[in-house]
């Protein structure tokens, strides 16, 4: 397999997750979060096409892959499940991404330029993620099981967030600041944190290999644009 | 009008009626003849529950919007129509009625929304219909709306049409370039022109011989004209339009008429407007089901916060307080 | 005819009880300063269950196009209005002493800077 490169992968998460963030459209538990999730989506989608830009053709490279050439960690495929899934999806992910982009932001390159500016949209994603974390984990009693059971659902995708994509990374000292961050949040939360390691056999995102519900995403996004090859939108 | 013989009421109607003939903004505070209120309130609800039904037709195709260009222009969309939901909520609110009581009114069937939401977007050319038709006729409505008499709601209608000056342009960018591409991309632009083209007459509401409330609306400045000025405006601003895009609108009838200076157009089919405000529409029962589907499966999410800001007590403001004691 | 007797920007609303399932969390009015050097001046208003969502949700809803650089969020049950009519004679003074009004006075064409 050729190597994707840095910015796919990165790009790749931010599409997948803003793909799933935009499907709340029309769903979302109460006005006001109608509009921070399209917020959410809004910004993932902005720094997706910054990144393919650096590759090549943005809908070329969105439209026409199959699942095998994409390269997104799988915990940013996963289906919205209840409102509980998708704040412990976005807590995952945004804490991983904050501190990612913390890190590229201080290099040269046009990555490090982009992690620069979306370091702080990120930031606002955790900040967004850990406010509803702790009102669902320390809420009702409803709201604190559906929390931890969605919190333990995911758990086990995040061991992928750390398998190195950009070369010169720590990514155990990132993992090591990620567990402490999310241990801090879920603890403040009155949830448990889970305790079985985070990992899963089978293959993993960033080498191509996706979980199922990810081909039908994929079948969804891209049937209108194969269905026309060539044309313009 | 309520018929009343007690003077100081009768004092108070002629103030009110003084003021907004004098352009004077009505301020939540102020005093205001009960069937002004109850006519603003209706309007508005109406208004805000478009907003957010409204969302659903296009919200349908952002997850498969052919380029990323087209789907951060529709989930930006989409996310406006909440946000003008929210500032019109906000703006009823103003009149002593809760967002809660309003929305369980939307959700029982008790006050309407437009009835153009419940047609269906069966192709991605919809969406482009939906911003240069829906809201090319809903601009047309809204920006008189925004010398309304009443304060809260004037000030949300600005918002709103400055905000929305990109709706209408981007659906009519999409149509341009779908009428510009393949042959199966015209057909499918010329399609939802089609379809689009009458239910977009039928948002100005019932002609004007058949809208008893509008003269009222008229003299209390809640409405600037009548739906019938207002459609014409719209007809004529559109003929044009359709020829830039190249594509027909599907009235034989339409034919400029030299003497008046406006397009004249052919008779709408009010039994269908009838029809679909009675709940017959195509899409009536979905769109409220997922409306209702998405409030009460919201419910465990809302009261967990509520719980976790009484739990913390003091910085809830209002009643959050009280919970917690 | 009838006149609100609730908050000061209106919020006359119950906004009910936030704890109770299909009550509307509580009402908050915002307050958004469009840039350095101007006032906060009211936006609109929202729910939320506390400050902290308030502020989050006045962020997302008010400067999605980025209409400001600070926001506040108040109680719309905290508000003191002056009085119920707007137009009261609480303000009416202020008609009456046009000379504290710069345009009362007449200057000589030519004099700048006054």
């Amino acid at each position: 397999m050729t190597a994707p490169g840095v910015a796919l992968p990165l790009a790749d998460d931010a599409l997948i997750l803003s793909h799933r963030l935009a499907e709340w459209a029309g769903h979302a538990p109460v006005l006001e979060e109608e509009v921070a999730l399209a917020n959410l989506a809004l910004d993932l989608l902005g720094q997706a096409r910054a990144l393919y830009a650096m590759v090549g053709d943005e809908d070329a490279l969105a439209f026409l892959r199959n699942e095998r050439s994409f390269y997104n960690a799988q915990l940013t495929e996963q289906p919205n499940g209840d409102f509980a899934h998708t704040i412990a999806r976005q807590l995952y992910f945004s804490t991983y991404q904050e501190l990612l982009y913390g890190r590229l932001a201080t290099g040269t390159d046009d990555v490090a330029a982009l992690a620069a500016k979306a370091v702080s949209e990120t930031a606002y994603h955790r900040d967004h993620a850990v406010t509803w974390t702790l009102r669902l984990g320390d809420g009702t009693a409803v709201s604190h099981t559906r929390m931890q059971r969605a919190a333990d659902a995911l758990w086990r995708y995040t061991g992928e967030l750390f398998h190195p994509v950009v070369p010169g990374i720590d990514y155990a000292a990132l993992h090591a600041d990620w567990t402490a961050r999310v241990t801090a949040v879920l603890t403040e939360a009155t949830l448990t944190v889970p305790p079985f390691a985070p990992r899963r056999a089978g293959g993993l995102g960033r080498e191509g290999v996706h979980t199922e519900p990810f081909g039908r995403l994929l079948a969804e996004m891209q049937h209108l644009h194969r269905s026309h090859p060539g044309a313009s939108w | 009008m309520p018929v009343t013989d007690d003077p100081a009421t009768t004092a108070a109607l002629a103030r009110f009626e003084r003021a907004v003939a004098a352009e004077t903004r009505i301020e939540p505070r102020d005093e205001m003849p009960d069937a002004y209120r109850a006519t603003l309130v209706r309007q508005i609800a109406q208004h805000a529950h478009s907003e957010i039904i409204g969302m659903q037709p296009e919200a349908n195709w952002i997850t498969r919007a052919p380029s990323l260009r087209r789907k951060a222009i529709l989930i930006a969309k989409v996310q406006d129509e909440a946000g003008h939901g929210l500032y019109l909520y906000g703006a009823a609110e103003t009149l002593g009625v809760g967002r809660a009581e309003l929305l369980d009114k939307l959700h029982t069937g008790r006050q309407k929304y437009s009835s153009i939401f419940n047609y269906p977007t069966l192709t991605w050319a919809d969406v482009g219909a939906i911003g240069w038709l829906v809201d090319g006729a809903a601009i047309t409505n809204q920006v008189p709306l925004c010398r309304c008499s009443y304060g809260p709601y004037a000030r949300a209608m600005v918002r709103i049409c400055k905000e929305e000056s990109f709706h209408q342009r981007q659906g009519y960018e999409l149509l341009h370039t779908l009428a510009r591409g393949t042959a199966e991309q015209r057909a499918m632009a010329q399609d939802a022109v089609d379809r689009w083209w009458w239910p977009s007459l039928m948002m100005f509401g019932p002609p004007d011989g058949d809208s008893p409330r509008t003269e009222r609306s008229v003299a209390w400045r809640i409405k600037r004209h009548t739906n019938d000025e207002l459609r014409q405006r719209f007809v004529d601003i559109c003929v044009p339009q359709a020829a830039s895009l190249g594509l027909t609108l599907p009235d034989p009838a339409l034919r400029f008429d030299e003497a008046r200076g406006h397009w004249e157009f052919g008779a709408i089919d009010w039994d269908e407007f009838r029809a679909v405000l009675r709940g017959e529409g195509p899409c009536n029962e979905e769109r409220l089901a997922q409306r209702r589907r998405a409030h009460e499966e919201g419910a465990w999410v809302r009261e967990a916060a509520a719980a976790y800001a009484a739990k913390r007590g003091g910085r809830g403001g209002g009643e959050g307080e009280e919970v917690a004691a | 005819m009838s006149g609100t007797t609730g908050g000061a920007v209106g919020a006359g609303s119950a906004s009910g009880t936030s704890g109770a399932s299909g009550a509307d969390w509580p009402l908050w009015e915002v307050f958004v300063r469009p840039r350095r050097g101007l006032a906060h001046t009211h936006a609109g208003s929202l729910h939320a269950p506390d400050a902290e969502l308030a502020l989050r949700n006045a962020r997302d809803l008010f400067t999605r196009r980025g209409e400001g650089v600070s926001l506040w969020v108040v109680p719309a049950a905290a508000i003191a209005a002056s009085s119920p009519d707007e137009r009261d004679p609480f303000f009416a003074p202020a008609a009456d002493k046009p000379y504290r009004h710069p345009t009362f006075y007449e200057v000589p064409d030519g004099v700048r800077h006054l």
